[in-house]
């Protein structure tokens, strides 16, 4: 699962396309204020993008935009800004996630609730993205007890053991 | 929404019905994995983009149009080749085209 398609066509089509589905995932996160959207749905899209890739080029091709290893703490990160942004306007003395509260010079509250709104959202897309890319890892990872080990099968991210 | 762009959109959309009818039709009737394909990518491809034409049609200069034509244009791309992934995956793992009336299947392992 984790090697490269052996296919011309498959491999081109699949690294432009998954640039296209990557920045659909962006306009999703960022247009989830006004559009149908948000943070779950564009996470899942830039997955969607990496795993494309993961599939058709291969474990190793793709490490450079989410890797194995920081798929787990980047996923935290994102859940630490979810909620963590909830948590500051707590400190100001509003309802939880009621970023009006937060006094910011200068800045009108409906700007404030604006850009609250869309920083929780880049966390949630970030935590999503993340942890789906952490499942498919997982999945396509040999069994940590040693059995039924496809011949194809080691982690991405490693060399293969000869 | 002039007749003439009435017209063409509802025209598009039940060529786009027509063509799912017979791939679906075809899904359900064809002998073996090659020829499913071929009637699922039918399906998949060429009655998507006459049905988006259509709405298409009949949105008019708007957005919206703009939209579904993107659309159109991803789908022309990706799934003749997700098809193609599909066939080919088939095709190393041993399955070989139905002929003389059974399957040609080769046992790979």
């Amino acid at each position: 699962m984790t090697n490269p398609s052996e296919s011309v066509i498959i491999v081109v089509v699949s690294r432009a396309l998954a640039r296209l589905i990557q920045l659909f995932g962006i306009y999703v996160i960022i247009h989830g204020h006004y559009s149908p959207g948000g943070g779950f749905q564009g996470g899942a899209l830039l997955a969607a993008g990496v795993l494309l890739l993961r599939m058709t080029e291969g474990g190793r091709a793709s490490q450079s935009e989410v890797s194995t290893e920081a798929a787990i703490p980047l996923a935290a990160v994102g859940a630490l800004i979810f909620a963590g942004a909830g948590l500051v306007t707590l400190a100001f003395g509003g309802h939880y996630m009621d970023y009006g509260a937060v006094p910011v010079p200068g800045v009108e509250e409906p700007v404030v609730r604006y850009y609250g709104i869309l920083l929780v959202e880049f966390g949630i897309g970030l935590a999503v993205m993340t942890a789906l890319v952490a499942i498919f890892d997982d999945m396509v990872a040999p069994d940590p007890y040693g059995n039924a080990v496809d011949a194809a099968g080691d982690r991405a991210g490693t060399p293969p053991k000869l | 929404m002039s007749l003439v762009q009435d017209v063409l959109a509802v025209f598009l959309i039940v060529s786009g019905l027509l063509i799912m009818l017979v791939g679906s039709l075809g899904i359900l009737r064809l002998p073996d994995f090659f020829t499913r394909s071929h009637a699922a990518s039918k399906v998949d491809t060429t009655g998507i983009i006459f049905l988006l034409a259509g709405l298409a049609v009949h949105e008019g200069l708007t957005q919206a149009m703009g939209k579904l034509l993107i659309a159109i244009a991803f789908i022309m791309v990706a799934n003749p080749v997700a098809i193609h992934a599909l066939a080919r995956a088939a095709w190393n793992h041993g399955e070989r085209p139905w002929a003389n009336g059974k399957s040609q299947r080769k046992e790979t392992r």
